[in-house]
C-alpha cells in the first residue's frame, strides 16, 4: 500500500478520534460541558494527535530502516569473493536495485505474472531482453547471483511493506483506544494539548540550527572531500588560479590567493564608495534635514537597498562598464589606456558602492540619533558650531557604532555574488590595476558549480572549500560587527 | 578634522576684549565657512545617492521599454479564391503562399514609386515564416478570401536593431540571417510607410526561445517558476517563522539553549546567499536526489533564507503587543498558550503579514542560490501542465532568467534582460506597496 494512502487512511483514523474523544468528554460530563476540567474540543484534539502522531513517526522510521535492513541482508548474500574487479559491492547493490525496480514495472505493466518474477533463473530466461521490453535498459547482462539478490530484495520489501502497513494502522488505532479510555471529567486534555503545540514551537525553532549545521556539514564533508584530493597548504597559499577541467584536477592549479585578492580589492573600492557618501547623508539626515526632506530622502536612499542583485550586476555590465571603458580605455575621454574591457575591478567595485550606500547610511543614521541629545546641547551651549559638535562630539560618540555598520557593508561586499560575476571578469590575477578584470571567491563559486560537474572531481570540489573560507570569514565579521553595536547600544540605554 | 576648533582657546585673548556680536571677527569667519563647508558636504553625499538611483531608473527604463515593443510590418493583402485554391493544390504549399505575398508587396512598393528587387529567401530572412501564417490564418478564416485584409508582420531581431540604428550597413555579415542587400527592402518598406511598432505581448507571455532567435524569447514561464516558488517560500516559511517566533518570544526560558537559537537567527540573517545555494546542492540535490532545476528546489532554498528575515520582523511585532493584552487574558483565566494564539497573534498578524512581504520580494529578487542549483542556463520553453509538474520539472525563474539572457552572446538578449528587469521589478514594487498600504492600514499604536 502506498505511502499516501497509509497517512490517508491515519488521517481519518485521527478525524474519527476527534469525535470519538469529544463524544465520551460529553457524555462523562453528563452533558454539560461545565462539569469538564478542558473545553470539549481539546479532549477531542487529544485523542486525534495520539491517533495520528505516534502513527506518523512510526511510519517515518519504518521509511528510513527498512532500506538499510534489506540492503544489509540482500548484500550478505552476494560472495565477497564473486565481486569482478574493478567493481565494488554498491555497485552490484545498485544493479541489484535497478533490476529489482525492472520486475516491479513488469508486473506493474502486465509483461509477466508476480510468479514469474519470483521464479525466473537466469539460466532460462534474458532477464535483461525482458526488462528491456517494458521500457528497463540494464547496462549490463543480469548475473545469477543478481537476479535471485533482487527477487530477495523484492520478497524484503513486499514484507516490509504489508508489515509497515500493519503497524502504522496498529499503531494509530492504539493510540486512538488508549487516549479515549482515558478520558473522565477530570482529565486534563487541555495541558496535553498544549505540551504537544509547544513541543511544534520548539521544533520550528530549532529549524535554524538545523540550517546551520546543514550550511556547516556540507562545507565541512566536501571541503574534506576536496583535501584528500589536493593539498591544503597549495589551496591556501597558491598564487596561482587555473583550474584545469580535462585533467582530473592533476594539472589544476587552485590557488584561493588571488581570488581572495580580488574580493578583497572590489570590497575596497566598494566601500570607498559607500562610506563618506553614506556616512555624510546620514549626518545631514540626523542633523540638518528639514523633517520633510527627511521623509523623502532616507526611503529612496533604501530603496536602492531593496533592489535585487542581478539588476545591479546587469547595470554595471551593460551600462557602468562600456562608460568606464568611454572614460579610461583606449580611445576614450582621458586618452589612456589603462582599461581594456567593461568587466573590470572598478566596475564592479562602483555599483557595489551604490548598493551598499543605504547599509551605512541607515545603520549610521540609528546609530547617530541613538546619541543621547544632552551631549549636543552640551556641545552647542559651549558655543561650539553645530559641525564642531558632530565632528568633536557625536562622531567620536557613536564610532563604534559606525564602525560595526561598516564592518556589517564590508561583510556584505564580500559575500556578494550577482554583481562581480556579471561586473568583475573571470580572469584570476593578482594586480593592482583597478581597471584590470579580476575575479572573487564567489564568481568562482558560481563557475565551478554551475554545469553538469561531477561532485568527485577537485575542480567542483575546490568550491566548496571556496564556500567554507568565505563563510568563516563573513562570520566572523558578522559576529565581530554585531558584538560592537550591541556593546555600543548598551553604553547609551 | 580641522583647525578651526583646536585654535579657538589660544586665539581667544588675543582678540579686542570683546568682540562686537554684529561683526564677524576672522576665526568666526573660518569657523562659518567651516560649517557651510561641512553642511554643503552632506548635501552632496545625498545627492550623489539619489542621482544614482535616478541614473539606474533611467537606465532600466531606456534599455527595457524597447523590449516591450516589436517591430512589425503591415502589410494589406487580398488572396483570390483561384490563387487559394491554386497554392492549397501545390506541394509546397507554404512557398506558394510566400510567393503570392511577395508579389503583393511588390506591388505595393510599385504604387509608391519604389523599386528594389527582392525574393522569397529575403522575405523569409526579414519576417520569418510568412507563408506559414498566412496559410493558417486562410484556413482559419475561409470567409476572408477574396477580401482585403491588414497582416502585422513581426520583423526578425536584426532589422529591429538596424531600424533603432544599432547594427550599421558595414557590420553586417552576409549569412543565413542577414544580407547587407537585404536593407535596401527594408528602407523601402520605410519609404513605404508600412513599418511600424506594435506591444509585443509574447514578452510578456512567451516562452524563451534558443540562442538563435532573440526577438521570439518571453519571460511567462519564467514568471510562473518564480509563482511556483515564492508558493513553496509562502506555505514554508509563514508558518515555520511564525511558530518559532511565538516559542522564542513567549514561551522560551533564557537558557543556553534559546540563546543558541537566537544567535544563529541573526547569524543566519547574514551569511551570503551563494552560502544557501551550496547548501541547496549539497543537501536537496546531491545527498536527497530531488531534481535539479525545479522550483520545489529552489522554494526550499529561498525558504531558509527568507526564514530569518520572517522571525526578526514576526518577533518585532509580538514585542510590539502591549503585555497589558497579555496579562487581561491570563486574568479572565485563559491559558498562556490561549493567551498568544487568540489575543496576542490576531493582534500581531498585520506585522507578521508586511514582514512576510517584504521576505517574499527579497526572495523573488534573489539570484545566486539559483544558479546553483541549476536554474540558470535551462531553457524554459514550456509551461508546466499542472502543479505537480510546475513544481518538479526544471524551469526557469524571473532574476535567473535575466541572468541567462545576460550571459548570452547575442547583443539583441539585452535588451529582453533590461525588459525582464521592468517586470522583475513591477513584481517587487506591487509587493512593497502592499506591505506599505497594509502597515499603514493596520499599524495600531498602543
Amino acid at each position: 500500500m502506498s505511502n499516501t494512502l497509509i497517512l490517508l487512511i491515519v488521517l481519518v483514523i485521527g478525524v474519527l478520534g476527534f469525535f470519538a474523544g469529544r463524544a465520551r468528554a460529553m457524555a462523562a460530563a453528563g452533558g454539560d460541558r461545565r462539569n469538564l476540567h478542558s473545553l470539549p474540543n481539546y479532549y477531542g484534539a487529544n485523542t486525534a494527535l495520539n491517533a495520528i502522531v505516534p502513527a506518523g513517526i512510526a511510519l517515518a522510521v519504518w521509511l528510513i530502516v527498512q532500506p538499510f535492513v534489506i540492503n544489509n541482508t540482500v548484500s550478505g548474500m552476494i560472495d565477497q569473493e564473486a565481486i569482478a574487479e574493478g567493481s565494488s559491492l554498491g555497485l552490484i547493490m545498485s544493479d541489484v536495485r535497478r533490476v529489482a525496480e525492472g520486475l516491479d514495472v513488469a508486473v506493474a505493466e502486465g509483461a509477466m505474472t508476480e510468479e514469474t518474477a519470483a521464479d525466473m533463473r537466469t539460466e532460462f530466461t534474458d532477464v535483461r531482453e525482458r526488462l528491456a521490453e517494458v521500457g528497463v535498459a540494464l547496462g549490463s547482462g543480469v548475473t545469477s547471483e543478481t537476479l535471485q539478490a533482487a527477487q530477495r530484495y523484492r520478497e524484503m520489501a513486499w514484507t516490509g511493506n504489508w508489515l509497515k502497513t500493519l503497524v502504522v494502522i496498529a499503531i494509530s488505532i492504539g493510540g486512538l483506544a488508549l487516549t479515549w479510555r482515558l478520558i473522565t471529567r477530570d482529565y486534563r486534555a487541555r495541558n496535553v494539548v498544549e505540551k504537544g503545540v509547544l513541543s511544534v514551537l520548539i521544533l520550528a525553532a530549532s529549524i535554524a540550527i538545523l540550517t546551520t549545521v546543514g550550511i556547516v556539514f556540507s562545507l565541512i564533508f566536501n571541503t574534506y572531500e576536496f583535501f584528500k584530493l589536493y593539498p591544503a597548504a597549495d589551496f591556501f597559499f597558491g598564487l596561482n588560479w587555473s583550474p584545469s577541467f580535462s585533467g582530473r584536477g592533476q594539472s589544476s592549479q587552485l590557488g584561493i590567493l588571488p581570488l581572495l585578492w580580488g574580493t578583497l580589492y572590489i570590497s575596497l573600492i566598494a566601500l570607498l564608495v559607500a562610506v563618506p557618501i553614506g556616512l555624510f547623508s546620514a549626518i545631514y539626515l540626523s542633523e540638518y534635514a528639514s523633517k520633510s526632506v527627511r521623509a523623502i530622502a532616507k526611503p529612496m536612499l533604501e530603496v536602492l537597498a531593496g533592489i535585487p542583485t542581478i539588476v545591479y550586476g546587469l547595470f554595471a555590465l551593460l551600462t557602468v562598464g562600456p562608460l568606464l571603458v568611454g572614460v579610461f580605455g583606449e580611445g576614450g575621454a582621458l586618452g589612456v589606456t589603462w582599461m581594456s574591457g567593461g568587466t573590470a575591478v572598478m566596475t564592479a567595485g562602483l555599483v557595489m558602492g551604490m548598493m551598499l550606500i543605504p547599509f551605512v547610511s541607515s545603520l549610521s543614521d540609528d546609530i547617530i540619533n541613538a546619541v543621547p541629545q544632552a551631549m549636543r546641547d552640551g556641545s552647542l551651549g559651549l558655543g561650539a558650531t553645530h559641525s564642531e559638535t558632530v565632528r568633536k562630539v557625536i562622531l567620536p560618540a557613536a564610532l563604534p557604532g559606525i564602525v560595526g555598520a561598516i564592518l556589517l557593508a564590508a561583510s556584505r561586499a564580500i559575500g556578494e555574488t550577482m554583481i562581480v560575476v556579471l561586473g568583475a571578469g573571470a580572469a584570476a590575477r593578482l594586480s593592482l590595476n583597478p581597471f584590470d578584470a579580476m575575479t572573487t571567491v564567489t564568481a568562482k563559486i558560481v563557475s565551478q558549480l554551475t554545469g553538469d560537474s561531477d561532485f568527485s572531481s577537485p575542480v567542483a570540489l575546490v568550491a566548496f572549500a571556496l564556500g567554507i573560507s568565505l563563510f568563516v570569514v563573513t562570520l566572523g565579521l558578522n559576529i565581530f560587527a554585531l558584538y560592537i553595536v550591541r556593546k555600543y547600544r548598551e553604553q547609551y540605554e | 578634522m580641522t583647525d578651526a576648533a583646536t585654535d579657538m582657546p589660544e586665539k581667544a585673548p588675543a582678540q579686542t576684549a570683546h568682540g562686537s556680536l554684529l561683526s564677524e571677527s576672522p576665526l568666526m569667519k573660518k569657523r562659518n565657512a567651516a560649517e557651510a563647508r561641512f553642511k554643503m558636504y552632506g548635501i552632496v553625499a545625498i545627492t550623489f545617492g539619489l542621482a544614482f538611483l535616478i541614473f539606474l531608473t533611467f537606465s532600466i527604463l531606456r534599455n527595457g521599454i524597447p523590449a516591450f515593443t516589436h517591430t512589425v510590418v503591415n502589410v494589406e493583402f487580398t488572396l483570390t479564391q483561384e490563387q487559394f485554391d491554386e497554392a492549397e493544390s501545390k506541394m509546397l504549399k507554404t512557398a506558394a503562399y510566400t510567393d503570392i505575398f511577395v508579389t503583393n508587396i511588390t506591388e505595393t512598393f510599385q504604387q509608391d514609386g519604389l523599386d528594389v528587387a527582392f525574393d522569397a529567401d529575403t522575405i523569409e530572412r526579414l519576417l520569418g515564416k510568412v507563408g506559414g501564417n498566412l496559410r493558417e490564418f486562410y484556413r482559419e478564416n475561409p470567409d476572408q478570401i477574396g477580401q482585403p485584409v491588414t497582416f502585422e508582420l513581426s520583423a526578425a531581431s536584426r532589422v529591429e536593431r538596424y531600424l533603432q540604428g544599432k547594427l550599421t550597413r558595414d557590420m553586417v555579415v552576409d549569412g543565413r540571417f542577414l544580407e547587407a542587400a537585404d536593407l535596401d527592402v527594408v528602407d523601402a518598406m520605410v519609404d513605404a510607410g508600412i513599418i511600424g511598432s506594435a506591444f509585443d505581448w509574447n514578452f510578456i507571455t512567451g516562452t524563451d526561445t534558443g540562442v538563435d532567435n532573440p526577438g521570439g524569447a518571453g519571460i511567462g514561464v519564467s514568471v510562473i517558476g518564480s509563482f511556483f516558488m515564492m508558493l513553496i517560500v509562502l506555505l514554508l516559511s509563514l508558518p515555520i517563522g511564525v511558530a518559532a517566533s511565538i516559542y522564542l518570544e513567549e514561551f522560551a526560558p533564557k537558557n543556553r539553549w534559546t540563546d543558541l537559537i537566537e544567535v544563529n537567527i541573526s547569524n543566519l540573517a547574514a551569511v551570503p546567499s551563494i552560502v544557501f545555494g551550496i547548501l541547496g546542492l549539497a543537501v536537496f540535490i546531491q545527498f536527497a536526489h530531488l531534481p535539479q532545476s525545479a522550483p520545489l528546489v529552489g522554494g526550499l532554498v529561498l525558504t531558509l533564507m527568507t526564514l530569518p528575515t520572517i522571525v526578526i520582523s514576526t518577533r518585532a511585532s509580538l514585542k510590539s503587543v502591549p503585555p497589558s493584552i497579555r496579562d487581561a487574558a491570563l486574568g479572565v483565566g485563559a491559558s498562556k498558550m490561549q493567551s498568544v494564539f487568540h489575543h496576542v497573534l490576531p493582534l500581531a498578524m498585520p506585522g507578521i503579514l508586511t514582514g512576510t512581504i517584504i521576505g517574499l520580494a527579497q526572495a523573488l529578487g534573489e539570484t545566486a542560490p539559483l544558479l546553483l542549483i541549476g536554474m540558470v542556463g535551462y531553457v524554459a520553453r514550456e509551461y508546466p501542465d499542472g502543479i505537480a509538474s510546475g513544481l518538479l520539472d526544471p524551469n526557469s525563474a524571473m532574476p535567473a532568467q535575466i541572468y541567462t539572457w545576460a550571459a548570452r552572446s547575442d547583443e539583441a538578449f539585452f535588451e529582453k534582460a533590461w525588459g525582464g528587469i521592468i517586470i522583475l521589478m513591477i513584481f517587487l514594487l506591487t509587493m512593497n506597496i502592499i506591505a506599505i498600504i497594509l502597515r499603514r492600514k493596520f499599524e495600531r499604536r498602543w
